[in-house]
């Protein structure tokens, strides 16, 4: 791990520790607070709990012009970023993807063509109906099995070892649900107050990016379980597609296509008005370059619904297709990684607020090293 | 030229807000100069954590309750009597009302932090801290149609009998006279002012450690004393405490903090002892150590304590000076070697069973024989590896400020000025004498911030 990205980070948490203003805000506080030196892994941990919701900026006294020049969300979001390209297997894909939207344009462009290729050279073996009219099915399986399932290794992989970075114990159901608690409402988003966080317009607190951030991730798995339906009905049922519309595909997939692409395109506006020098600027382009292609994968998707019966289909199924081929292969190598590292992040929060209570249930019993201070601002 | 404004309020901080919020509320058109740039706005308010609440059962994030008799008795503690008990109590009253206003003008409050668990009852912390708190009321405030005027420097009040009738202040190098109908002073005390500090103190004062803002040169203060204002408090007192000696000249803050000094012993330059560091839990203790170093040379002090004592207090903001001798940590702090290592030695002698020893309570685990005792924690200085810090005195305010009554309003000797406030910091010597009770400065200022707010804007309509 790159020395100066950690030591910055730890010097900054050390300051927070001296402080502990912010202890209400998110899950990154509580953590840090328990801690009296900064692991490696303690930095890991703590990076990718972080959200970037920014209230500890705004509201820190230290920050530049201050001598002390704190910014914890950038720190943090430093070493979240090494942390994923370290743990990415391979490592040297993802050093490319993370920092570079150029390279995720050219992945998409890549998965165009492809497809086109394949659509060219393998088409459909002439008897499908619908989109299988211009990619047979079992093309499009030859294609895309191996696409999916290539991320899922590689993931599992990354998560073992992230898994072992961060300390991290046996997991039991409980730290589990504790952690898609956490997720699935995103409440490290909402602050400890609930007002939300600071993003788009300075100390400001507002839901939007919470929101934004919700859109995406609920439309993505509605997009997903969509497929998942499909591939149910194609081999479990014997129904293929297409699907009309009141069928569980679609209703699935088009509230899920629509909110993925609203989502999406509202995150890029939050984006575009956020102040940049708060989260890790080498990160922005990869970051924008993803979710650019999220956005593409869904509104790609819609349209192609929209023309499905005219003759601008294989066009439209290229296109779509081959976004979602580029989309799925550099999981784990963009942004869309994180979400595997925060659930791992918060799953091990869980572990660590048990521990916590059993410990100092434990020992008030005896004493509590820090219960006696008082009298001071 | 008659100011657009009806009232001018001088400061940026907590009281300077919930006087402009109040005024504004009350329909006034208000105006608030702040001598900062925006980025350092809102004074000692920034680094300030809590609010210090009576209430009669669990309000907003506190807990059972807290009389007034309590508050008042807890004050009185910390200033030994030296407190206006008319003014205290009028505070202490009003604070309970205060803490709904907060919410509602977007103060968000949060549970106890870790390490402040015996504040639960009584002070009501702000999420993120003071500067959130300043956030909160600038936005609301901006809301209101307040117009704020950063790095805008108030050169002098023009005193005409009993009004003030002009405002002096100088904004991007351009100066600017205004008449409003009301003022209100809320630009704190003058510790920032190095020169005016050794004035009252003496030579000392010059190695002093300013815990908060640069801007509080106390400017406007002097220029009103020497129009005839009525003061009040002692003019060479400031509140001090002891810490980090690595702590920034200016704005070092809450984290400057350092808990470790029961568990030590601490010497002066020539390594010597000079007090006992056993006297009392440290939080009561803390204030009286910021004088005992402004009184040994060079104003500083050195804490060494060894391994066993490392994780009795609170992280400190810097990591302590760590070495496997006390002769390699003599010469990291440019101490006389031997001469640690004999007092280091002559107080582990003095040093008896320690098998009492309880880091939150007075265990009466102490020495014998030597001058000065250590009269609870003392344990021998032996396991390696031994840690060092430096103190210095670290000011957190000045007592001198303009002296008001129930309403806040100042007045000179021979009566009232009719249309002049004062809140906060600046007037906070009308009611503390000395010492300091955690949250307390937030009470006052946003107790007297709202009253001078109201009267200010009654004035003006």
């Amino acid at each position: 791990m790159p020395r100066d990205l950690i030591q910055e980070a730890r010097r900054q948490a050390e300051i927070c520790n001296a402080c502990r203003y912010c202890e209400g805000y998110c899950s990154v506080f509580p953590a840090l607070h328990q801690e009296r030196f900064f692991t490696d892994g303690n930095l890991t941990q703590l990076a990718n709990l972080c959200h970037n919701c920014r209230g500890c900026y705004y509201a820190c006294q230290y920050t530049a012009p201050h001598e002390f020049d704190l910014n914890l969300p950038r720190a943090l979001a430093e070493v979240r970023r090494e942390s994923w390209e370290r743990h990415a297997w391979p490592a040297s894909v993802a050093r490319k993807f993370h920092s570079n939207g150029t390279y995720i344009a050219a992945a998409l462009v890549a998965g165009f063509a492809l497809l086109f290729l394949v659509i060219h050279t393998l088409g459909s073996d002439g008897g499908g109906e619908g989109f299988y009219a211009a990619l047979s099915h079992n093309a499009m399986v030859a294609v895309f099995a191996p696409a999916f399932l290539f991320p899922l290794v590689s993931i599992a992989v990354s998560l073992r070892k992230f898994w072992k970075t961060i300390g991290g114990e046996r997991i039991r159901l409980v730290h589990i649900a504790g952690g898609l608690g956490m997720a699935a409402k995103m409440k490290d988003l909402a602050a400890g107050h609930g007002d939300g966080c600071n993003f788009e317009e300075e100390d400001r607190f507002s839901h939007a990016r919470r929101y934004a951030h919700q859109l995406v991730m609920y439309g993505f798995l509605l997009c997903f379980a969509a497929t998942s339906a499909g591939t149910i009905m194609h081999y479990g049922f014997g129904l293929h597609a297409p699907y009309g519309f009141f069928s569980l595909p679609k209703l699935l997939g088009i509230p899920g296509g629509l909110m993925l692409a609203g989502g999406t395109g509202w995150m890029v506006r939050l984006k575009l008005a956020s102040d940049r020098h708060v989260g890790d600027q080498n990160a922005w382009g990869g970051d924008m370059g993803f979710i650019l292609l999220l956005c593409f994968v869904a509104v790609s998707g819609l349209v192609l619904y929209a023309v499905g019966g005219t003759g601008l289909m294989p066009l439209l199924l290229a296109l779509h297709l081959g976004s979602v081929l580029s989309f799925f292969l550099l999981t784990p190598f963009t942004k869309m990684a994180h979400g595997f590292y925060r659930l791992a992040a918060l799953v091990r929060d869980a572990q660590r607020k048990s521990e916590h209570s059993n410990l100092s249930s434990m020992l008030s019993r005896h004493m509590d090293p820090i219960a006696g201070k008082e009298n001071r601002t | 030229m008659t100011s657009q404004y009806d009232i001018v309020v001088i400061g940026g901080g907590n009281a300077a807000l919930c006087a402009a919020m109040t005024a504004a509320e009350a329909g006034a058109r208000v105006l608030i100069l702040e001598t900062s740039p925006k980025a350092y706005r809102g004074g000692n308010s920034r680094h300030t954590r809590n609010f210090r609440c009576m209430h009669g059962g669990p309000l907003g994030p506190l807990v059972e309750d807290y009389s007034e008799e309590e508050y008042f008795a807890d004050l009185l503690k910390v200033t030994g009597g030296k407190t206006d008990e008319h003014l205290a109590r009028l505070a202490i009253r009003t604070s309970e009302e205060c803490l709904p206003w907060m919410e509602e003008h977007g103060v968000r409050f949060q549970p106890s932090l870790s390490g402040t668990l015996s504040l639960a009852r009584t002070n009501a912390f702000f999420m993120g801290g003071g500067k959130s708190l300043v956030n909160a009321y600038y936005r609301t405030a901006e809301k209101l149609g307040v117009d704020v005027l950063y790095e805008a420097h108030v050169t002098h009040l023009e005193l005409d009998g009993d009004q003030i009738t002009r405002v002096d202040y100088t904004h991007k190098d351009q100066q600017h006279r205004t008449e409003p109908r009301s003022v209100i002073v809320a630009s704190g005390g003058f510790q920032a002012d190095t020169d005016w500090l050794t004035r009252a103190w003496g030579e000392p004062a010059k190695n002093f450690l300013i815990r908060g803002t640069p801007y509080n040169r106390g400017v406007v203060l002097a220029d009103l004393l020497a129009q005839g204002v009525s003061q009040v408090g002692d003019p060479t007192q400031c509140h001090a405490v002891a810490i980090d000696g690595r702590a920034p000249k200016f704005d070092g803050g809450i984290v400057t903090r350092l808990d470790c000094v029961p568990f030590s012993i601490v010497v002066n330059k020539y390594a010597e002892r000079f007090y006992d560091e056993g006297e009392d839990v440290w939080p009561k203790r803390y204030a009286i150590w910021g004088r005992l170093v402004a009184n040994q040379p060079d104003q500083v002090g050195y804490v060494i304590i060894d391994a066993k004592s490392l994780e009795l207090f609170m992280p400190s903001v810097f990591p302590p000076l760590k070495a496997d001798t006390l002769e390699e940590l003599a010469g990291m702090m440019d101490l006389p070697a031997d001469k640690l290592h004999s007092t280091v030695d002559t107080f582990n002698t003095a040093c008896g069973d320690t098998s009492a020893f309880h880091p939150t309570e007075l265990d009466g685990v102490a020495t014998t024989g030597i001058e000065p005792p250590k009269t609870n924690w003392a344990r021998p200085i032996t396991e390696p590896p031994f840690y060092g810090y430096s103190l210095r005195t670290g000011v957190t305010f000045t007592y001198l400020g303009l002296k008001v009554d129930d309403n806040a309003q100042c007045s000179t000797e021979h009566g009232k000025i009719r249309n002049l406030w004062a809140a906060g910091e600046t007037m906070a010597g009308s009611i503390l004498g000395q010492g300091y009770l955690a949250g307390f400065g937030m009470t006052i200022g946003t107790v007297f911030g709202r009253i001078a707010g109201r009267e200010a804007a009654a004035y003006a309509a």
